[in-house]
């Protein structure tokens, strides 16, 4: 574990080699490219059907890909087990929310802490009394201002504070690489203002890697240092942010709607 | 406060079923020991239904397996009764982990359906290979000896049996009710609510599937070990998928959510039974009208309901 952390310090946190997945007769995604490197945060944008959602799959272990590689820290994760990549490092969150309804906004992280904790060790510790686990929930619970729901029952908070929880989720595996999946998909103006910032933060504590599906493109600009913009399944365009707002390609297949205003500025 | 009403309660309870045999009809004996067995059967089958979200209808296996195993051990070996009582525990957890193993990895009725098949294919074996297991006339003519080595509670008294009964019931429920508040259990509500998010989480859910469903067979395997000597023989009726289909209905019936649930349904199920056969043949008409009652407006079981209008009065 140790030696392939440090050897691939420098390399690619993730490389996805010609990554194809076809479902029957049709390619949601095919021969997609990427490195990402330490702590970086790379977005990836493209309209509904580019294959986001696919590729995120793919690479959490939901879905098996067709054809192609995916390479962890160095290791090949093609096809693992979702709770093996998991426990690898890697920690994904969902579009709709995903969370345990029934219990308590603390007993939510719990379980991803009992995850990372392993089952050996303190599988027979009653849970509830655990202070060490108890502890580590309450941190991060407060790092992500959801301290005064932790005893409330996650189906009851609002749809923001859902959300943020299923961020909280994924953090409490202590991942190395997070895979978000439009983090602020419903989410009001303040909420989205409050995710972004929260997404910053932690980008800027240099403990994370991040991927990131989002609709919203001031959300994009906002967290990206680079981002990359799939179109029918296949990767259109890798970039920073200021290539890809100037990119011809992309601002007809994709910002062009969006962005008329700006199209129209910089053409005049 | 709440916690210290729950004790009391509990205590109240505990210390009146200690004294049931010196206050009770000489019948509320067997009517008791009946409802602590079949209760600990009915929680041991709660925690992989009420707990993991899977519905096994082949429970009946693991607790026919523990009843042919302690009276074949008190035939053929005449061992103390509490080693019967661990090889039992053992047998029912082997037994769990075969099936399970083969069992939890499909979902919902499919599992369901596989569990009532081994639970089949056991009773099968039980009823047709007679050289040991004497066919459908079960075993019988096996005497209870010894408690533990050198320790003899003359175990053929029904007031001794009863109280032998409680008290490995009592620790039993205790250890169950452990398992079901430690990390294990939490793990075991989260993947019945969200399996895939627990798989997200890094965790293997086949494996703590299969981990409760062996933990709940050996519990069910104990309960038939302390049933076989209270009905004197070990059938392969107690095989038989309708024996399956009892914790099911006791768990609904009490309640799944609540770890006592399983008991307080094993408790309404005996005692009603007793009372309502004793002036009509239609108990399985009113236990079926109870139910379906239960199902449509009343989810929480007979405890839960119970414990909402207590907590309503206070309010």
């Amino acid at each position: 574990m140790t030696d392939t952390t440090t050897t691939n310090e420098s390399g690619p946190v993730l490389q996805i080699r010609d990554l194809s997945r076809r479902f029957g007769g049709v390619a949601a995604v095919s021969g997609i490219d990427l490195d990402v490197a330490p702590r970086e945060t790379v977005a990836i944008i493209g309209p509904n059907g580019a294959g986001k959602t696919t590729l995120y799959n793919m690479v959490s272990g939901r879905l098996k890909p067709t054809t192609g590689t995916l390479t962890f820290e160095g290791r090949d994760i093609t096809g693992l087990a979702p709770h093996r990549i998991s426990r690898l490092g890697v920690s994904r969150s969902f579009q709709i929310n995903n969370i345990f309804t029934e219990m308590t906004v603390r007993e939510n992280v719990e379980v991803a802490l009992t995850a990372l904790h392993g089952w050996g060790k303190r599988w027979f510790n009653v849970a509830t009394r655990a202070k060490p686990l108890q502890d580590e929930a309450d941190t991060l619970l407060e790092r992500l201002s959801l301290s005064e729901l932790a005893h409330k029952r996650a189906g009851t908070i609002s749809y923001g504070d859902k959300r943020l929880l299923e961020i909280a989720v994924v953090l409490a595996t202590r991942p190395r690489l997070v895979l978000l999946d439009e983090p602020t998909a419903g989410m009001t103006p303040q909420e989205t203002k409050r995710v972004t910032a929260l997404i910053k933060s932690l980008a800027e504590s240099g403990d994370y890697t991040f991927l990131i599906t989002e609709h919203d493109m001031d959300v994009v600009f906002g967290v990206a240092d680079r981002i990359l913009v799939m179109h029918r399944g296949e990767a259109l365009v890798v970039g920073t942010p200021a290539e890809v707002r100037d990119h011809p390609e992309v601002r007809r297949a994709y910002l062009g709607e969006e962005d008329e205003e700006d199209a129209e500025e910089t053409a005049s | 406060m709440k916690n210290a009403i729950v004790l009391i309660v509990l205590a109240v309870v505990l210390a009146g079923l200690v004294a049931l045999p010196w206050v009770a009809p000489y019948f509320y004996i067997f009517l008791g020991t009946e409802v602590l067995i079949l209760g600990l059967f009915a929680a041991s089958f709660n925690l992989v239904f009420g707990y993991s979200g899977m519905l096994s209808f082949g429970h009946a296996a693991f607790y026919g397996i523990g009843a042919y195993a302690t009276a074949l051990i008190l035939l053929h070996l005449e061992w103390p009764f509490l080693a019967c009582l661990v090889v039992a525990m053992g047998a029912g957890a082997l037994l769990a982990l075969v099936i399970g193993f083969l069992s939890v990895r499909l979902d919902e009725v499919y599992f369901a359906m596989l569990t009532l098949a081994f639970g089949m294919m056991v009773f099968a074996v039980a009823h047709q290979w007679r050289s040991v297991t004497n066919g459908s006339d079960g075993i019988a003519g096996f005497m209870l000896g010894d408690f533990a080595p050198g320790i003899d509670w003359s175990l053929g008294d029904p007031a001794v049996y009863y109280h032998v009964v409680l008290g490995v019931v009592v620790v039993a429920a205790a250890v169950l009710y452990l398992i079901c508040r430690s990390s294990f259990g939490l793990i075991l509500r989260a993947i019945r609510q969200n399996p895939e998010r627990v798989s997200f989480c890094g965790l293997d859910v086949r494996r703590y599937r299969l981990a409760a469903f062996t933990v709940a067979g050996a519990f069910a395997g104990l309960s038939g070990a302390l049933m076989a000597p209270f009905l004197r023989v070990a059938s392969p009726e107690m095989l038989h998928w309708s024996m399956s289909a009892e914790p099911v209905l006791m768990s609904i019936l009490g309640g799944t959510g609540y770890f006592l649930g399983p008991f307080f349904g094993a408790a309404v199920f005996v005692l009603l039974e007793s009372w309502i056969t004793g002036f009509t043949d239609a108990w399985m008409l009113v236990l079926g009208v109870m139910l379906a009652l239960m199902v449509m407006f009343f989810r929480r079981g007979v405890l839960g309901t119970l414990l909402d209008w207590v907590q309503g009065n206070h309010d």
